[in-house]
């Protein structure tokens, strides 16, 4: 029953960040339609290295959706045409037979290019070690259920931490905003009262940030929304402006 | 043939006293480093997962400078972060009979009987303060309308234990990890190295003293000096090529340390857990979980008629048209006690049972149905939806079936290595300085672990367990001053990884390295996998041999070894899975029982289930390596049950 298609792979191919990139044209046959995306690449590496060629860089891991590592702008969008999935489960059944796809790294002044399709994130870890957490240590916590928290809050705040800092957010928007990532991180600790002590601190701080490593503004075009693999509601970021500005008006 | 020295027992320092009391008399009585002195030691903690990135977090609040390390680009993607179902904790919140003493017998009995009392005891008596940690961290734990936590059930337990955030557990324990180490990084008291791989450990005076690593950027091979060394790398599930680990999961960290000395122990004990998406064809690069906890409400069922199966496997009938009385519900068949939540092993060998006798069902006869029509009729579709709809969309996305109108197809794959790094009481691996923790470690899981146990483990380890026991170690170390990296044994160490990368890249043969790994995985599979004979285990360790033969001398890797290059990353972990693979196969055929995981066909009771020989087998193996062309030499840690009664696991 297994249903296989030929494609042709348009690819950005570029050594280094200093170095000129351009797109290389690879064809491909016989993939199975029930092959992930990324298992589809895996056929392009096995047969460039077979030929002796370097195979193309990215980046990938958990493969399930989940650890972010993945990444790509397939035919314009990032993660690809399907719906609300990371690249790794974007599946080959999206795709005609005889289509060509272009392959495209992350292209953000955030997130500059390491090779190919690989592209430096270290910039989502900086914003969050600026503030991005509630500031308890290890141990001499009180008991889980001390301090009751509505579902409705509670689910909530799950929503807003589904985020999986894959960056889909930045590439998606036209002024490389980090504003959905940051927004989602301050949200879900906002809202819940482990982290409302020092909710105002934490939005200054990340923001602050955010702004120091080149990341652009929000003018509220949604595409960020639209492209999030996890669904990761724009509200986020106008929760983002109500503690921001609360946080300003009190200093 | 390996060599037995039976005098040479290997000593876990457990601490005296009662079972409940030992750690605490531990804590009272074990040395600590002041918060002066705390500054001046160095550790590093290779790994940034559950159990690598609380301890890196903990141990930089505490006040030590902590350097730590991962493969990928940020600390938040270790593949911690993919565990869906929960985590355990004797909290008792639902006043169902649960305690500390029941969460230990548990998992002790859960692990066949061959997991140490004394730490898995230490587990179930933290595992409360792990929810207390999370919570304050900001977790967003499922809760009930009245506010406080929810709890579900998972395998091996009759009492709702299970701490869960929808079914991304695993990614919000991460993240609180990942944000409280984030804060040490802010205050400077950890610094992270990421995509940096450890490559070599090494050892001053038959001290652990540093690390070598490769910078998976620019590809230059790095030196990193330490006071102790943390790992915390995980399992080495992908010895088997397609597993529910992430790609880049390796076992390379544990091969590095045994080859300087550091015991491995338990080898052969690998998970296979029993729900996870079948396999479609040969390009698959992994294998999908589907959380365990998917069995608290779906039903396993294969076809009571070979024809009907049949039927269905050539696409003539679908599952839905089966009849109720021609389903054979085969696990509440035969375990009416525990039913679809027998634990692990055994779920997965029931479904090869009913796949090998002809009931298997999908297009391969490799697959059983997990139905959830009975919970969708009795709860309604959105509470169904609510428990678990990212899971149903993650298997719709990759089957494109949608399991809301026909049952998902399920079948067994490796997902979790209770094997590993030996390690005493304090955590401690046989070479002084050397820790490890998580899933690296073989310490509490015994032969087979429980759902929801790993995030468990590795946070108890991480934030409440080596925190405390390093200090014991490092007590003495306050007057070792910092340790230069231009010593001749960091030089040397540096100089054999060098020699290494360029005995690979010049081999510039014909095999990719995938399809060497590939090879591997088949053979761990047939005959290392879920029914393992005499005659598969000897046939598994000649073709390792021959595999590991081809691939030292007929790999290709392109580009350079100065250099980014992915397919020497490969390389360098596949080269480690075939000497894992080597020991998994070698533990296993000594070890003639089976418990747990590790079922020999040789050894099962009259119903099939697995029978363990006490009287012979009631060690840890714990194997020492004696260089490249020599046999390691097994030593054991006995197993002393003093406080709970060995018996026959009955699930029944």
């Amino acid at each position: 029953m297994e249903k296989t298609i030929n494609i042709q792979l348009r690819v950005w191919r570029q050594r280094g960040p200093k170095y000129k990139g351009l797109f290389e044209t690879y064809k491909l046959e016989g993939v199975s339609t029930d092959s992930s995306f990324l298992e589809m690449l895996d056929m392009l590496n096995e047969k460039l290295v077979k030929s002796g060629k370097e195979p193309v860089v990215f980046d990938h891991d958990c493969r399930e959706g989940i650890c972010g590592m993945c990444s790509l702008y397939i035919n314009g969008h990032p993660h690809g045409p399907d719906e609300d999935v990371t690249t790794c489960q974007l599946h080959m059944r999206k795709f005609n037979d005889g289509e060509t796809i272009t392959i495209e790294p992350w292209r953000s002044h955030g997130f500059p290019i390491i090779r190919d399709l690989m592209v430096d994130r270290t910039a989502f870890d900086k914003i969050i070690q600026a503030g991005g957490y509630v500031s308890v240590n290890t141990g001499g916590v009180p008991d889980a259920n001390a301090i009751p928290i509505s579902k409705v809050i509670a689910d909530e705040a799950m929503d807003s931490a589904s985020c999986i800092g894959c960056g889909a957010c930045v590439a998606a928007c036209k002024n490389g905003s980090a504003m959905l990532f940051v927004s989602a991180k301050v949200s879900q600790l906002a809202m819940l009262p482990q982290g409302k002590a020092e909710a105002a601190r934490r939005a200054k701080a990340m923001v602050a940030k955010m702004d120091e490593l080149g990341f652009g503004n929000c003018t509220n075009t949604g595409a960020c929304e639209a492209e999030c693999p996890k669904n990761i509601s724009i509200t986020n970021i106008a929760r983002l402006n109500r503690e921001f500005l609360s946080a300003k008006f009190k200093d | 043939m390996a060599t037995t020295n039976e005098t040479t027992t290997i000593n876990a320092r457990i601490p005296e006293g009662p079972l409940a009391e030992k750690w605490s008399n531990y804590k009272a009585h074990q040395k600590l480093v002041n918060p002066a002195n705390k500054r001046r030691l160095d550790i590093i903690v290779v790994g940034t997962g559950l159990a690598g990135a609380s301890a890196a977090a903990s141990l930089g609040e505490l006040g030590f400078n902590v350097l730590n390390f991962c493969i990928q680009d940020s600390p938040r993607r270790a593949h911690s972060i993919a565990a869906q179902g929960g985590i355990n904790a004797a909290k008792n919140y639902q006043n169902d009979g649960d305690s500390v003493y029941r969460l230990f017998y548990d998992t002790i009995k859960g692990g066949d009987y061959r997991a140490r009392e004394a730490n898995v005891y230490r587990l179930a008596e933290v595992s409360n303060n792990i929810i207390d940690q999370c919570v304050a961290q900001g977790v967003p734990f499922a809760r009930e309308y009245g506010g406080l936590l929810d709890n579900r059930s998972f395998g091996g337990a009759q009492v709702s234990r299970t701490f869960y955030a929808k079914g991304q557990t695993g990614q919000q324990l991460l993240l609180g990890a990942y944000s409280a180490l984030s804060r040490q990084v802010h205050k400077g008291s950890v610094k992270l190295y990421t995509r940096h791989e450890m490559l070599d450990l090494v050892i001053i005076d038959g001290k652990a003293r540093g690390i070598i690593a490769r910078n998976l950027v620019t590809g230059k091979i790095e030196r990193f000096s330490a006071h102790a060394v943390v790992i915390g790398t995980g399992g080495y599930g992908n010895t088997f090529f397609l597993s529910t680990n992430a790609m880049a999961s390796n076992g390379s960290a544990a091969i590095q340390a045994y080859k300087k000395g550091a015991y491995f122990a338990n080898p052969a004990y690998a998970q296979i857990h029993p729900t996870c998406i079948p396999v479609h064809g040969e390009n698959q690069s992994k294998l999908t979980l589907m959380s365990e906890s998917l069995r608290n409400d779906g039903r396993i069922w294969t076809p009571k008629k070979k024809e009907d199966a049949e039927a269905i496997r050539t696409g003539k009938l679908k599952p839905t048209q089966i009849a109720e009385e021609d389903r054979d519900y085969y696990l509440e068949r035969r375990y009416p006690a525990f039913g679809n939540l027998v634990p692990r092993d055994v779920a997965s060998r029931a479904a090869k049972e009913r796949c090998d006798a002809g009931y298997g069902v999908g297009a391969t006869g490799l697959a059983v149905y997990l139905d959830f029509s009975d919970a969708i009729n009795r709860l309604g579709r959105n509470t169904v939806e609510a428990r678990y709809g990212n899971l149903f969309q993650m298997y719709e996305k990759i089957v494109d079936e949608n399991p809301y109108e026909t049952p998902m197809m399920i079948y067994p794959a490796i997902h979790y290595t209770m094997g590993g790094i030996w390690v005493d009481y304090e955590l401690q691996t046989s070479i002084p300085g050397l820790f490890c923790i998580g899933e690296a470690n073989f310490s509490d899981h015994g032969a087979n672990r429980l759902g929801a146990s790993a995030l468990m483990q590795g946070l108890a380890d991480g934030y409440f367990v080596l925190p405390y026991t390093i200090q014991n170690y490092l007590a003495d170390e306050i007057r070792t001053p910092r340790f230069s990296t231009d010593l001749p044994e960091f030089i040397e160490a540096e100089k054999a990884v060098v020699n290494r990368i360029n005995r690979l890249m010049k081999i510039q043969g014909k095999r990719t390295v995938d399809s060497l790994h590939k090879e591997l995985g088949l053979i761990m599979w047939d005959f290392v996998g879920m029914g393992r004979t005499k005659e598969k285990l000897e046939k598994a360790l000649a073709e390792i041999r021959r595999v590991k033969k081809e691939f030292w001398t007929d790999v290709f890797i392109p580009g350079a070894g100065n250099d980014l290059n992915s397919e020497l990353e490969k390389a360098l972990r596949v080269a480690d899975f075939l000497e894992i693979g080597e020991l998994m196969a070698r533990d296993a055929l000594l070890r003639e029982e089976s418990c747990g995981g590790h079922f020999r066909e040789e050894h099962q009771t009259e119903e099939g289930e697995a029978l363990r020989h006490d009287d012979t087998f009631s060690y840890v193996s714990c194997w020492k390596y004696h260089g490249e062309d020599q046999e390691p030499e097994l030593l054991k840690e006995n197993l002393n049950y003093e406080f709970i009664k060995v018996q026959q696991r009955n699930y029944k």
